[in-house]
């Protein structure tokens, strides 16, 4: 049953107020907005960018490994290729993303006008952005202001001793500290910001427990975000000190302990991944419920595995170093907080299928995403409980089976609902719909080149090849495999391609979308594609957790079941 | 539907909703910053505590530090002094507050320059930087990093204390002043953490 739009959307679309603009006049305004959707699109692109950057030199140390005893690249570039894949995906592709899909849906999801404080939104954004342009100047600048180039290469966790003066000359791990840093304040601003403006901005009648999945994931997200990169903050600041001033913080030659750092890391490292999968699950929470024609199931039950679930991620980073040696109650300590994950994440796999369950599921683009997603992270979930079984870590840390694992969360989970999320969203942010045919195509051709390459890897890990190695030795049975691996990658590059294609071919030709292209339930759809400036002509008023369900059917509306 | 209902305006016969009033803005947004602080120092005090009597070399907390009984003081009274001028302008008593603001920048300043003579003796008297050993690193670690909060607390102070005399602070500031004040308040409970940990336990 559709309704007039009028109802929906009675104010003038962003589109029509750029028009008339010269082309400087467009990025000046860009450049000093503090508007939450300029902001939000700004983070996704510039995350998108170096998704494509990070993504270009995964292929080149996948076309290193492709034959045995290749010399494609040199060891030294394969550690900085590594470094800098690892750093980029997690700090300038992941939270970026992540963070500004939060600036832009969340205040248009709680009917607020714009975040809690927007002028320290524009400066989050700005050091994010800058501290990635640091990370990546140490390819000029890194043996100093002389010109030569040195990227880090002391891997993403950056273990000590390796990050001391001592084997680590010239200043690659400086531009890798101050890069990241300086985005971790970005960060840290942006968080604070996003859980004011859930806790401060919500429109009338928005209480907590009607507010979308989206937003409570985005709350707990952020909540620990503030936890999280604080430590890693600390951890770098003992660094710079180490490496500047001759502080021992992890110079272990005065009594240091490098060990110390590996604490310190995993304890930012592992919440990380959860700050980072939690998007994830917010748009698999919102994209499901829509292309099942069901409202989610079990939403309380939600709410809290979220909490659950951050709550555990903070006392399971010790099981990145079963390996190092620590006591067995230390061990047992991490090895059944890590299977205690499975359990809130399970509730969540299910309640996904029990939206499905019986709904009139619409397959198109958002939604195989997501589906994919279901049966890819529950894989996922599944290795990472195998290799929380201490003696199973102690065969495999450091393996491919390892990075497998954890490519299976970031690429076969994050990634699937990051570009589910495009797809859903996209009509709102530019007033077009993405082309449905392309997007399939993106989608099949994607899945087929992310199952070859990730399904595949799992096998020389369990063979025993470790991660980080530049080459290997023909003949240990890892040949066909690290091919096939290799040749997945060809697949995905293309997938992105039809991505990419399909981003600019919809932006100028795009079929109109109107304000609510999906028949939706939540704010955003309430307003015109691209929103105004100020969102909503006037602050709307919520009685249930599926305002515009409400409104599309006054005969029957949620607010008198809930 | 002839005059559908908007979102701004429901339908007559759904439920009324109590009063609305979110929390403030200034003082979540304050609590977000002050736990990431908090995140930050007790990655500083693990790392004190973790070396703590692990050097390979002197000299020992226990034969150079001396307790900074009258530094603490006045850094805590501070803490007094900055409720009172905010409770002060939320009454509209202008001069009470300057005096009260006032005080509290002289006590915070007080600290800082106790820190810098203990500091002083420290390096020229017992040679002891942060490159002498695990004690040094740790030690002008986590008491710096307090230090440069409190620099940042006296900077806003300051700020705040020319805009006074500028004529520009007003009443209706008390509740944005009552934030920077949670924020020295953090300082000055940050700093009860490293004087436990220094000066008591660690000496």
């Amino acid at each position: 049953m559709k309704t007039p739009t009028s109802t929906l959307a009675t104010v003038p679309s962003a589109e029509s107020a750029d028009r008339g603009q010269t082309w400087l006049e467009v990025v000046h305004g860009w450049v000093i907005t503090v508007d939450h959707k300029k902001l939000g699109l700004m983070y996704i692109l510039y995350g998108l960018v170096f998704f494509v950057v990070a993504g270009l030199e995964a292929t080149l140390m996948r076309l290193q490994l492709a034959y045995p005893n290749n010399t494609f690249l040199s060891p030294q570039v394969f550690n900085q290729l590594f470094t800098l894949h690892g750093t980029t995906m997690v700090f300038l592709v992941g939270m970026p993303i992540l963070f500004g899909f939060a600036n832009y849906l969340v205040p248009l999801m709680i009917g607020a006008r714009d975040l809690a404080f927007p002028r320290l939104n524009a400066f989050g954004f700005w050091l994010s952005a800058f501290g990635g342009l640091l990370l990546y100047f140490s390819l000029i600048g890194g043996m100093g202001m002389t010109g030569a180039g040195s990227a880090p290469d002391v891997g993403w966790f950056a273990y000590s001793p390796l990050t001391a003066k001592a084997f680590s000359r010239g200043h690659s791990t400086d531009y890798w500290i101050l890069g990241i840093l300086v985005g971790g304040f970005g960060s840290i601003a942006t968080a604070a910001n996003i859980v004011t403006t859930i806790l401060c901005m919500r429109c009338r009648g928005m209480t907590l427990g009607r507010m979308p999945l989206l937003v409570w994931l985005n709350l707990v997200m952020c909540g620990m975000v503030l936890l999280v990169i604080s430590p890693l903050t600390a951890a770098q600041i003992m660094l710079l000190l180490d490496r500047f001033l001759g502080a021992h913080f992890f110079d272990t030659q005065a009594g240091g302990s490098a060990v110390l750092w590996q604490h310190f890391f995993w304890i930012f490292g592992h919440p990380e991944v959860y700050v980072l999968i939690l998007p994830g699950f917010a748009f698999a929470s919102e994209i499901i419920p829509v292309f099942s024609r069901k409202a989610i199931f079990g939403y309380p039950v939600m709410v809290g595995a979220t909490v659950a679930i951050a709550f555990v991620s903070f006392g399971v980073w010790a099981h990145h170093m079963f390996t190092v040696g620590m006591t067995a109650v230390g061990n047992t300590f991490f090895a059944i907080s890590t299977m205690l994950v499975g359990v809130p994440t399970g509730i969540k796999i299910f309640n996904w299928i029990g939206t499905m369950w019986g709904g009139k599921i619409r397959l198109e683009t958002p939604m195989l995403f997501c589906i994919a997603f279901l049966f890819q992270f529950l894989i996922a979930g599944l290795t990472g409980i195998m290799l929380a079984v201490v003696p199973f870590d102690w065969q495999l840390s450091d393996s491919y089976f390892v990075v497998a694992h954890f490519h299976f969360v970031l690429v076969g989970a994050l990634l699937f609902t990051i570009f589910g999320a495009v797809y859903y969203w996209f009509p709102k942010a530019t007033g077009r719909r993405m082309s449905e045919t392309l997007g399939k195509w993106h989608f099949w051709i994607f899945l087929i080149g992310f199952h070859m390459t990730f399904d595949t890897m799992h096998l020389p890990g369990l063979l025993g090849m470790p991660r980080r190695i530049y080459t290997y030795e023909a003949g240990r049975g890892w040949d066909l495999l690290n091919l096939i691996c290799t040749v997945g990658v060809a697949f995905q590059g293309v997938g992105v391609m039809c991505f990419v294609v399909n981003l600019v071919r919809s932006l100028f030709k795009g079929v109109p979308a109107g304000p609510d292209p999906w028949d939706a339930w939540t704010l955003e759809w309430a307003t015109s594609s691209p929103p105004p400036e100020y969102n909503f002509a006037e602050p709307p008023v919520v009685r249930s957790r599926r305002p515009l369900w409400d409104l599309k059917h006054p005969t029957d509306p949620d607010w008198k079941y809930e | 539907m002839s005059n559908p209902a908007t979102l701004a305006t429901p339908p007559p016969d759904a439920p009324a909703d109590a009063a609305w009033t979110p929390p403030s803005k200034g003082k979540v947004g304050m609590v977000c910053l002050i736990l990431a602080e908090s995140a930050i120092f007790i990655i500083f005090v693990v790392a004190y505590l973790f070396y703590l009597g692990r050097d390979v070399s002197g000299p020992k907390p226990g034969e150079v530090l001396e307790l900074p009984i009258l530094n603490s003081i006045c850094l805590l009274s501070s803490s007094v002094t900055i409720t009172l001028a905010v409770r002060a302008l939320d009454r509209g008593a202008m001069q009470a507050f300057f005096g009260l603001w006032m005080s509290t920048i002289a006590l915070g300043g007080w600290f800082l320059a106790g820190t810098a003579l203990e500091w002083q003796t420290l390096i020229v008297k017992h040679g002891l930087t942060i490159q002498t050993n695990l004690f040094g690193t740790t030690f002008y670690s986590l008491v710096g990093l307090h230090g440069c909060h409190v620099i940042v607390g006296l900077l806003m102070l300051g700020i705040v204390a020319a805009l006074t005399l500028a004529g520009l602070v007003r009443r209706t500031h008390a509740p944005r002043l009552e934030v920077m004040a949670w924020y020295w308040h953090f300082v000055d409970v940050v700093w009860i953490v490293v004087f436990t940990v220094v000066y008591v336990i660690g000496r």
